[in-house]
């Protein structure tokens, strides 16, 4: 077995000519790095030339009013994804098949808690309270990842997940961080670290699955059929219909469009996918020598516009869970407010 | 005399988070900001400081150390490392 480093990886993905040099979080130490030498460099000035420098704006410098409100948006929404997004392995915690899958299921779904409480705080440091983000994912008024309301069928589900939709969202998030706004960046190190264990342990999974007997292969396959496409739309539209990218590109917020992230993601998985023997749904995968990529199918664009409307097969199911969990935990915060009042006048 | 102590956090330069750098007495939050300065920034040591008032902080006893950070002890399956990978596969 060999160890070296290799953590799910989005090689490549910032500085193509270290290919090969190590994984994700040798490119997530590498943003650390370039942080760090960035804030080595002197001092920029106005908005404009810190971004132009590559060095990081902080809470409270002045910024673009768009700026700022369009990562409230981006980082309230990656928030809600993280915490919307416990429920379909949370499903399986109390059916896992031994104690150890027990134990690592639960231990990731703890991680998604964690990532959602860090990027709510960073979304802070731009001036919405926690109650405005909280109002926002329960009344519907903010979104979030619509590969969350796709249902987990099977326990290979809990595999074909940590490999492909946490495979997918470190592909999104390594550059990340990289982005401008250091609160973000700084949390996004902190949750690309934590990530390289989510898709493993689903790649592992699947492993074992698809060496088993007949039935658990079919289940490992099936997982795969159903979660390849829907994965495949967590990059977002085709550039041709993004509507954010330019400006978030321009403020460095955003690095690579959202075809050059799926292309990448689909790159990484086909010799993934043969080692574990389990096949893509794709009949015209194929490598295109010419392109040095593979070509592929893209996923149904119209099917994501309408999960994202909230016609997806789990919305409703995902958004009842949110507010029923919101207003059974209201006692709680209840109970804890009235005992640190009674503390301050004791 | 008896100011209130307060910790002092320092943003070494644009990018890094604000790090402890030790604590020093002020009879207010403007005064402990100026005296922060003063004390841990001669050298421009930070661009920004923060100074919190020591007795608003809630530390964790060291008394309780083992048995307060014991449980993430046995999770070893919470780093990478535990999950052995078929031979050849990359970008993991
Ligand atoms: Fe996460
Ligand atoms: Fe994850």
């Amino acid at each position: 077995m060999h160890l070296t480093g290799k953590f799910c990886n989005t090689e490549g993905v910032d500085t193509p000519a270290v290919k090969g040099a190590d994984g994700l979080l040798g490119e997530v130490e590498r943003a650390e790095a370039a942080l760090r030498a960035a804030a080595d460099r002197a001092g920029a000035g106005s908005f404009e030339a810190v971004i132009e420098a590559d060095q990081k704006i902080e809470p409270r410098d002045v910024m673009p009013e768009d700026y700022r409100k369009g990562l409230i948006r981006q980082i309230a929404q990656h928030a809600h994804s993280e915490i919307i997004g416990m429920q379909p392995e949370g499903n399986w915690i109390t059916r896992a098949p031994s104690l150890r899958r027990k134990a690592i299921l639960l231990a990731k779904v703890q991680d998604e808690a964690g990532h959602g409480l860090y990027l709510y705080a960073a979304a802070e440091t731009l001036g919405v309270t926690r109650e405005e983000l909280t109002e926002a994912l329960l009344s519907g008024r903010q979104k979030y990842s619509s590969i969350f309301n796709y249902p987990t069928l099977t326990w290979a589900d809990m595999g074909a997940i940590g490999w492909l939709v946490d495979g997918a969202a470190i592909v999104n998030q390594v550059p990340l961080c990289r982005c401008s706004y250091g609160p973000y960046a700084r949390a996004m190190i902190r949750i690309c670290k934590e990530e390289s264990f989510h898709q493993r342990q689903g790649y592992q999974s699947l492993y074992v699955l698809a060496n088993g007997s007949p039935e658990q292969r079919r289940m490992a396959q099936d997982a795969v059929n159903r979660w390849w496409y829907p994965s495949l739309a967590m990059f977002g539209p085709p550039d041709s219909e993004s509507t954010h990218s330019a400006q978030s590109m321009a403020w460095k917020i955003k690095r690579f469009s959202n075809d050059e992230l799926r292309q990448r993601f689909v790159d990484m998985c086909v010799p993934q996918a043969d080692i574990l023997g389990l096949t893509l749904p794709d009949p015209d995968l194929k490598w295109n020598e010419q392109r040095g990529h593979y070509d592929f199918t893209p996923p149904d664009f119209d099917e994501l516009m309408r999960v994202v409307k909230g016609d997806g097969p789990c919305n409703r199911q995902r958004m009842a869970h949110r507010r029923r969990a919101h207003d059974e935990g209201a006692w709680v915060r209840e109970a804890a407010a009235a005992y640190a009042a009674k503390g301050k006048t004791a | 005399m008896n100011e209130p102590l307060w910790e002092v956090f320092v943003r070494p330069r644009r990018g890094l988070s604000h790090t402890h750098v030790g604590s020093l007495h002020a009879p207010d939050a403007r005064m402990a900001l100026r005296h922060a300065r003063d004390l841990y920034t001669r050298r421009q040591e930070g661009v920004s400081i923060w100074v919190v008032p020591a007795s608003e902080i809630t530390a964790s006893s060291p008394d309780e150390k083992d048995s307060f950070f014991d449980p993430a002890g046995d999770k070893i399956y919470r780093h990478p490392t535990f999950y052995e990978l078929p031979e050849g596969v990359e970008h993991l």
